[in-house]
């Protein structure tokens, strides 16, 4: 998967992120520290993690994500993607319905 | 005049407790002076010596009948004058609804499910249950003997499977030889029928709640269980809040008009879909956390009894945690000798019995 760029792996929808419904349940704390009320789970993240699941909430355009990420860390476009994609994925492993 | 409530199920042996300690804990905070009688059916059982108890009683194991309890209950009236009673194990509540009206005329009030209310959630007969509440449910065979076991596979049954006892105790079984075991050693404990259960991969979630006899359902605690022990205790949990379990609880308790306080055991699969694994009659060993969230059920279960108003619970809030520990009561001789002798302790002004 790391030859695709975002765009191209948001449009042939190959990638996508958890439910939205199930991202906008979750209480998220300053330390990184995630539960789902619902099936309680919990689980930590580090602050580029919780930047990303942050921007998850509100936009769910892999490539607008990307651009933010790569404007407000010290990170390139290439390295951007990949670490998006390996997120959302594990993303949609832990937060199931 | 004091308010005497007793509770049974003071059990609570660390990998397998009973209901009644933590029943004696959610109580004793919403009534601090009342006096409280722990009941339970041996003298090593934890329960009978924590300073919680005002007294304490042996009674007679179920098996011996419902007269040995009657009179047992008759004998320790004389000198409490009980006014609450709250049975806590699956295995006493038959005889306890058997001798409700003997035990009002003592003066003592309990809130239990009727006697077909506890046939239709018998682990026999949940399925017909799940299926009129519309709950999923795991396809399961009542047995008498192991032959299932060995010819499983002709009726289109696989292993793993789940072999379940008809009162307490299951375990995951992965050949005939296991299942066969499994089925010996829990029959031994608990006695016939056997139940043979699919298994459902998932994570354990439970609610407690009270059925107010009319069908409805009255303050839902639910929780995850996050630890538990080798016999699939919780031993830490976690309290959620989804409405597709409230549901599904509201949905049971509304077909059964369920009386009383119960437990609700479910899987919760990966699609996020609940399969009913189980229904106990009786506040579960966790519920000490139903006070933690200030949903305090047993206390909410002895207003009801009393007839005093309900509570104004807070919505449920998810995201607290409990986790157990274990801790060493420590009993004078001379008070063990009196369970044993008299089937009897209290820490202070004890009467001659």
């Amino acid at each position: 998967m790391s030859g695709h760029t975002i765009s191209e792996i948001s449009s042939t929808r190959a990638l996508r992120l958890p439910d939205a419904a199930i991202l906008q349940r979750l209480a998220i704390s300053e330390t990184g520290f995630v539960f789902d009320p619902v099936n309680g789970n919990s689980f930590t993240l580090n602050g580029s993690g919780l930047a990303l699941l942050r921007l998850f909430q509100t936009d769910n355009d892999l490539a607008h994500v990307c651009s933010t990420i790569v404007a407000e860390f010290d990170i390139s476009e290439r390295d951007a993607e990949r670490d998006i994609i390996e997120f959302a994925t594990q993303l949609c492993e832990s937060l199931r319905p | 005049m004091k308010l005497t409530i007793a509770i049974t199920g003071m059990n609570a042996r660390a990998d397998n407790p009973g209901p009644g300690v933590a029943v004696m804990r959610c109580v004793r905070e919403v009534y601090p002076d009342a006096h409280i009688v722990g009941l339970s059916y041996d003298a090593l059982d934890p329960g009978l010596y924590l300073p919680l108890c005002n007294a304490s009683y042996l009674i007679p194991y179920p098996s011996t009948g419902e007269n040995a309890l009657l009179r047992r209950i008759a004998q320790i009236q004389e000198y409490e004058h009980i006014d609450v009673l709250i049975p806590c194990l699956d295995a006493e509540l038959l005889s306890f609804e058997h001798l409700q009206s003997e035990l009002q005329k003592m003066g003592i009030a309990m809130f239990l499910p009727t006697a077909a209310q506890l046939q239709m959630r018998d682990k026999g007969r949940l399925q017909e249950l799940a299926q009129l509440a519309d709950a999923l449910y795991p396809e399961t065979r009542v047995l008498s003997n192991t032959g299932f076991f060995y010819n499983c596979h002709l009726e289109g049954w696989h292993y793993p499977m789940v072999v379940k006892g008809p009162f307490y105790e299951a375990q995951v079984v992965y050949t005939p030889e296991e299942a066969t075991a499994a089925f010996s050693r829990i029959a031994a404990a608990w006695g016939l029928p056997i139940l043979a259960q699919r298994l459902v991969v998932g994570e354990e979630f439970n609610l407690a709640a009270i059925g107010d006899g009319k069908g409805k359902m009255f303050g839902a605690v639910m929780m995850k269980k996050r630890a538990t022990t080798d016999k699939g205790k919780a031993w830490a949990g976690i309290s959620i809040d989804d409405e597709k379990l409230e549901a599904m609880a509201a949905s049971l308790i509304k077909e059964l008009n369920w009386r009383g306080p119960l437990e609700v055991e479910v899987i919760r699969d990966q699609k996020g879909d609940y399969h009913l694994i189980e229904i106990n009659p009786r506040f579960p060993a966790w519920i000490y956390l139903s006070a933690g969230l200030g949903r305090n059920l047993p206390a909410a279960l002895v207003n009801m009894i009393l007839g005093k108003p309900l509570p104004n619970f807070p919505k449920a809030k998810p995201g607290t945690w409990f986790v157990r520990h274990a801790q060493e009561a420590i009993v004078p001789i001379g008070v063990f000798e009196s369970m044993m002798i008299d089937g009897y302790y209290a820490p202070e002004e004890a009467p001659t019995h």
